[in-house]
């Protein structure tokens, strides 16, 4: 089953003993401030899990496909995530199939 | 920002909560995210982001020492992709 905030909270709450307001805001926390530090520029490091990196990417030629037309796209800084070798090694033994579709 | 520079912040946040907690809290979060990838479920963070599973076909890679053949076999991938409020935040161009 997909993981969202609401199971993260739950498991806050059972097992570190949070109350459940805590827990929510907790889950909240967690991901504004890898939020805030990408916001400012600022790649954030997990070890044992993974790097959120910031790309500068310069404009490039595109194309709307619907129309054909010629557009720009623009400059613009994204983030790229780099999984850990652990995060990696642990999921590479999933059989071709048994794994949700992006 | 490193992972103890996270919990650091965190626990500034909850002035309530004992710092150990903030550690344990943390720890918590990214073994369930890391389990959760492992089981080949997906992770889904309205405004952060999405962690899902890309699979690779096995292939023919070369040693590149010995140049000899070797049989990578097929496997998955952590990919991540960032929600729209990440997105809109980091690109400062906007």
């Amino acid at each position: 089953m997909t993981l969202t905030k609401a199971e993260l909270a739950d498991l806050l709450f059972e097992k570190v003993g949070l109350n459940k307001r805590e827990a929510k805001d907790m889950v909240e926390a967690f991901f504004e401030e890898v939020r805030n530090s990408l916001e400012a520029g600022d790649s954030v490091k997990v070890s044992g899990f993974g790097n959120f990196m910031l790309r500068d990417k310069p404009q490039r030629p595109g194309r709307n496909p619907k129309t054909g037309e010629e557009i720009p796209i623009t400059a613009r800084r994204v983030v790229t995530f780099h999984a850990s070798q652990k995060l990696k090694t642990a999921v590479e033994h999933l059989k071709n199939g048994s794994a949700a579709k992006p | 920002m490193t992972k103890s520079e996270l919990i650091g912040r965190l626990a500034l946040r909850f002035p309530q909560l004992v710092a150990k907690d903030a550690d344990y809290a943390v720890n918590m979060i990214l073994d369930a995210m890391a389990d959760t990838l492992a089981r080949g479920d997906r992770i889904e963070i309205r405004g952060f982001g999405s962690f899902a599973l890309n699979y690779r076909p096995p292939r023919t890679g070369r040693n590149p020492k010995s140049g000899d053949k070797v049989l990578v076999p097929a496997k998955y991938v952590p990919h991540f992709k960032a929600g729209n409020e990440l997105r809109e935040r980091v690109d400062q161009s906007e």
